[in-house]
């Protein structure tokens, strides 16, 4: 890429001085006259080099091929072209047009106004009679490359970072220069810091650089200690030689140690996050069959109507209010308990209270339930995956060390545990629950004791129910929200209550995590389907020893 | 989930191993004709039938309840009586498998009413019957049955998956009828009573692995696939490509995963850590239906960009990415043989009549529906050209028939019953649309016995008369010839 010939105004060069000072006047008149006729060519080239290089920028954008349009685009931030950023603007944003036979090239601004892309002034064009620039990933790289060296200069220190981080990727040795400039204006640390890696990265990679500068680059690459920066010492060892091949192959295999380490880490963190999402889908089970003792098939569904909630309550958001569309998740959260909830109780009311104490009939019934509320979802929604977007704030991640963090895991993570710390204060801190520990390790007991049992088991069917709306708002983020979503939770939800101890919400979220983390450390070595098989295998093996699960229910109330 | 994969597996082995017998039925002397295995009946199955069974008789219920109306309303609009021509349509309508099938449903209805439009075939009308095999394997080949001896169906437009296929297959050929396939799929099979509209691998994965390493000049491959037969074969098919290519095992990492998953923290995490050898690295995909939308979605939220890593994938279509924002994965690649995007005016009269059919101006085309109306004009002409629906006549007829695509050339029936077609790949657009970036320059002839595994190369398919044969073994020059 940075091979290629460049049409570029030529740059002042350092012109001899006179050796000694003092020499004869004739010298001192020739070079004086030398400098002047440099001077005057200088004015008269440059101008024209710099025309020379717009029009065959233009030219170059407008041919409609791949590669010309790569190659015009590396020429671009040296051009001088008053209305380069415009143009790389309006490229990333697919708003560039040209006229093939006319060598003319239009960009549009956000509101649609077109401006004759040589002159930037407005330009009389439809945009409908013109044909778009288009791209690919080889045109997008240039593009990026571009764009970072076009706004390291950026008054925005956000936009300086992402600049320096696409300098960074490209190492584009024609870019050095700017990437010194913005070094020496540059006032934020961290933002110094990326641009000398940037510096680094560039010198580093070319070959022509002096072996002791480059040696210096490949340290300040070490420290920065990342995989980009293993990316790029690998490619230089590649084609290296002597000092500085070795010293990048040490450099990356240093890094590649302590990411190891980090690895560990990082398949902890996912692990948890694994976890929290097994805890969402399991902690409305722990109710219903933890609790209640109800094999309940339909709770996969309750978590798929909560992920159509979240879908409804967006798609009201975008059509009617789309300033709220970023807090919709917030109004999907209660919406998706009581929609839920309803559907739970309604279940329970119309099916299940007739068959409690017959398992297998209550599997089957709840099973055919499941289908029936898929079908009813396909039929309203259609078959196909409904979009929910994230919002601005579980976008994106962030690094803790060499661990990246996702806000939106992140987030799940939170939601998890505050589910779960609600639910325990729930049963443990009000009326309902205590009627509902009453209800669940003595019913005769404490329907004596004036308890309406029946709409006790309404009500709790209810709230594991509509816990898991409330996960399905969560994993609405993460999953597909389609029909078929609730049936890849199902398994794992009673897996993890089974192998947590029924009965026993401490231990729903200990058997989540542990399954969670387990599953992660073993995904690496045994890949995804075996490392299944061999975590199912191993709960199988003990529930042999603890038939139980992790925390069993000892008392009375195991045997009621 | 678990119980359904185990079958899958379980089921395309035990097909595998039965075809032989069956599948040429006119290499066995008459009264050595057996029939086909009765599918669903199997020692070692029993949970899983009963699993099956009570799921079919809550179908049935949920389906007279709810949506039986739906699906059946479009087939008894016109009258029922012999003269009409009924065309089955074997596409699961409940189960994992709606996602994709319901739009292929969808789209048959509508050619069916188009071409009664017309005036209908042959002067009768045609009548689509319209079954759910609910995504239940065994189950498609009871209802493939069931069209073929009881609604007698001239030809059957259906299947998705390649299980589905293989377990109709048996039925097909045992009752001599015509099944049309439109889904892209491994290859090493050619029956004589299944024409492949969809592509073989070297209409889809290889032309797109040639794109990479031309254009993108990748030099380590990541090839990432669900657990099951199609990503399975594919994957051994560029194993053996890349290898060919000079490509050394250490630049290759393969990864399966199984149905749905949706925990994709780790293995985009090992993607970015394999890609960062300082060689240009892609991600081949063949993850399959919805274990795609949280694998695009990590990949997202880990950063990984189609300028760095770009993932080339021949499960995502259009309507998959309805599903996703698809802002972060600007530039990722897809691999078909037509798009909803192509600019010609056959496609654009298509998407027209497909928005107004079903209603909606938001839905999207993609390479299945266009496989189905390629076949289904395709049958078409052949039964014109034959002048009946006889199996036997339109099975002569079919080969050589040509009809238009809709990316603006025409695609023709060849002697091994897979079509020609152009290759296109197509990134990723921030509006969910794919931007074609590069095509090959002519049409590519499906090869269904792949040049590059062991045992296939030596295969071919031509079902012309004197040959007449799905596996002709070139070196031995005897039919039913498989090496392995």
């Amino acid at each position: 890429m940075n091979q290629l010939p460049r049409l570029r105004a030529p740059r002042a060069r350092a012109l001899p001085l006179p050796a000694n000072g003092a020499k004869g006047l004739v010298e001192i008149f020739s070079f004086a006259t030398a400098a002047f006729v440099l001077l005057l060519l200088a004015l008269f080239v440059a101008p024209q080099a710099r025309a020379q290089g717009e029009s065959t920028i233009i030219i170059g954008l407008s041919s409609d091929k791949f590669p010309e349009t790569e190659r015009a685009l590396n020429d671009l931030p040296g051009s001088g072209l008053a209305t380069a950023p415009q143009i790389v603007d309006a490229l990333a944003a697919n708003r560039l047009y040209f006229n093939g036979p006319a060598r003319k090239l239009y960009f549009a601004d956000e509101a649609g106004k077109m401006f004759d892309a040589a002159t930037g002034e407005p330009a009389d064009v439809m945009a409908s009679a013109l044909k778009k620039v288009r791209i690919n990933n080889a045109v997008r790289r240039s593009l990026d490359a571009a764009r970072g060296a076009l706004t390291l200069m950026s008054p925005d220190p956000a936009k300086r970072k992402a600049a320096a981080d696409s300098v960074f990727k490209s190492r584009d040795a024609s870019a050095l220069p700017l990437v010194e400039a913005a070094l020496e204006k540059e006032t934020i640390s961290a933002n110094k810091k990326i641009l000398e890696e940037a510096r680094a990265a560039i010198i580093a990679s070319d070959s022509g650089a002096p072996e002791v500068r480059r040696l210096e680059a490949v340290e300040v690459l070490k420290s920065r200690g990342d995989q980009d920066a293993v990316s790029v010492l690998t490619t230089i060892a590649s084609w290296s030689e002597g000092r500085v091949k070795a010293a990048a192959e040490s450099a990356s295999s240093v890094i590649q140690a302590k990411l190891a380490l980090w690895r560990n880490v990082q398949n902890i963190w996912y692990g948890l996050s694994l976890g929290s999402v097994l805890l969402l889908a399991a902690i409305g089970l722990a109710i219903t069959f933890g609790v209640m003792g109800i094999i309940n098939m339909a709770h996969g569904e309750m978590v798929m109507l909560g992920a159509y909630t979240t879908f409804a309550v967006q798609e009201w958001a975008r059509t009617s209010h789309p300033g709220l569309l970023n807090y919709s998740l917030f109004i999907a959260i209660p919406l998706a308990f009581l929609v839920t909830a309803a559907v739970g109780i309604l279940i329970e009311r119309v099916v299940i209270r007739f068959l409690y104490g017959r398992p297998l009939e209550t599997l089957l019934a709840t099973f055919g339930i499941s289908l029936i509320l898929q079908q009813a979802v396909r039929t309203i929604f259609g078959a196909n995956n409904r979009e929910v977007s994230a919002p601005s704030f579980m976008a994106g991640s962030f690094d803790f060390g060499s661990l990246q963090i996702g806000y939106g895991r992140m987030w799940i993570i939170v939601f998890a545990l505050a589910v779960f710390f609600a639910l325990q204060f729930v049963l443990r801190a009000t009326s309902f629950g205590l009627r509902m520990r009453a209800v669940t390790q003595n019913r005769r007991m404490a329907s004596s004791m004036g308890i309406d049992t029946n709409r006790i088991d309404a009500l709790a069917f209810g709230l594991g129910s509509g816990i898991a709306g409330m996960a399905g708002v969560a994993l609405s983020q993460i999953d597909n929200v389609s029909p078929n979503l609730g049936q890849s939770y199902i398994i794992d939800s009673f897996m993890v209550v089974v192998f947590g101890g029924v009965g026993n919400l401490w231990g729903t979220l200990l058997g989540a995590l542990t399954l969670g983390v387990a599953n992660k450390f073993l995904e690496p070595i045994a890949g995804a389907v075996l490392g299944k098989i061999l975590l199912l295998v191993f709960i199988i093996l003990f529930i042999q020893k603890r038939p139980r699960g992790l925390f069993a229910l000892k008392g009375r109330a195991v045997e009621a | 989930m678990r119980g359904v994969e185990l079958k899958r597996h379980g089921k395309a082995t035990r097909l595998a191993l039965a075809r032989p017998l069956h599948s040429f039925p006119h290499v066995l002397p008459d009264d050595c004709n057996t029939p086909a295995p009765d599918l669903p009946v199997q020692a070692g199955n029993i949970f899983e039938d009963a699993m099956s069974l009570t799921r079919r008789i809550m179908l049935r219920t949920a389906g007279a309840a709810l949506g039986g109306a739906l699906a059946f309303a479009s087939a008894s609009a016109f009258a029922q009586g012999a003269g009409t021509i009924k065309v089955g349509i074997l596409h699961s309508l409940s189960g994992t498998m709606a996602i994709s099938e319901t739009t292929l449903k969808d789209v048959m209805l509508m050619l069916i009413e188009e071409q009664n439009k017309k005036g209908g075939l042959l002067g009768k009308k045609l009548e689509p019957v319209v079954v759910d095999p609910a995504s239940n394997w065994p189950l498609f080949a009871e209802k493939a049955r069931e069209l073929i001896s009881k609604d007698k169906v001239s030809a059957t437009f259906g299947c998705w998956t390649s299980v589905s296929r293989k377990s109709v297959l048996p039925v097909f050929e045992e009752l001599n009828s015509i099944l049309f396939y439109p889904v892209q799929y491994e290859g090493e099979e050619s029956s004589k009573n299944i024409f492949y509209t969809g592509a073989a691998p070297n209409q889809q994965a290889i032309p797109a692995v040639d794109y990479l390493m031309e254009t993108e000049k990748v030099q380590r491959w990541v090839l990432a696939g669900t657990d099951y037969v199609y990503p399975r074969t594919t994957n051994k098919i560029l194993e053996a490509y890349l290898k060919s290519k000079g490509v050394k095992q250490e630049d290759i990492m393969i990864n399966y995963t199984p149905f749905g998953h949706s925990d994709w923290q780790t293995i985009v995490a090992d993607i970015k850590k394999f890609g960062s050898a300082g060689k240009k690295t892609a991600v081949v995909s063949t993850i399959n239906g919805d274990a795609n939308v949280p694998f695009y979605k990590e990949l997202g939220n880990a950063g990984v960009k189609a300028t760095d890593i770009p993932v080339v994938a021949f499960s995502v279509g259009e309507e998959e990415l309805a599903g996703i924002d698809t802002k972060p994965l600007v530039g990722h690649l897809a691999a078909w043989n037509y798009f909803q995007s192509v600019d010609n005016a056959d496609n654009k009269a298509f998407i027209e009549k497909w928005k107004a059919f079903t209603k909606n101006p938001k839905r999207v085309t993609n390479d299945p529906m266009e496989a189905h109306v390629i076949g289904f004009n395709m049958w078409v002409k052949a039964v014109e050209k034959a002048g009946t629906t006889d199996t036997e006549a339109v099975l002569d007829a079919m080969i050589g028939v040509s009809v238009p695509n809709l990316t603006g050339g025409y695609s023709t029936m060849m002697p091994n019953h897979h079509i020609t077609k152009p290759v296109l790949i197509g990134e990723v657009q921030a509006d969910g649309q794919f931007n074609t970036v590069w095509q090959t320059s002519g049409l590519v002839v499906g090869d269904e016995w792949s040049d590059y595994l062991e045992g296939s190369k030596d295969l071919i398919s031509d079902w012309r008369k004197p040959l007449s044969c799905g596996n002709f073994n070139v070196k031995t020059g005897k039919c039913g010839g498989a090496t392995k």
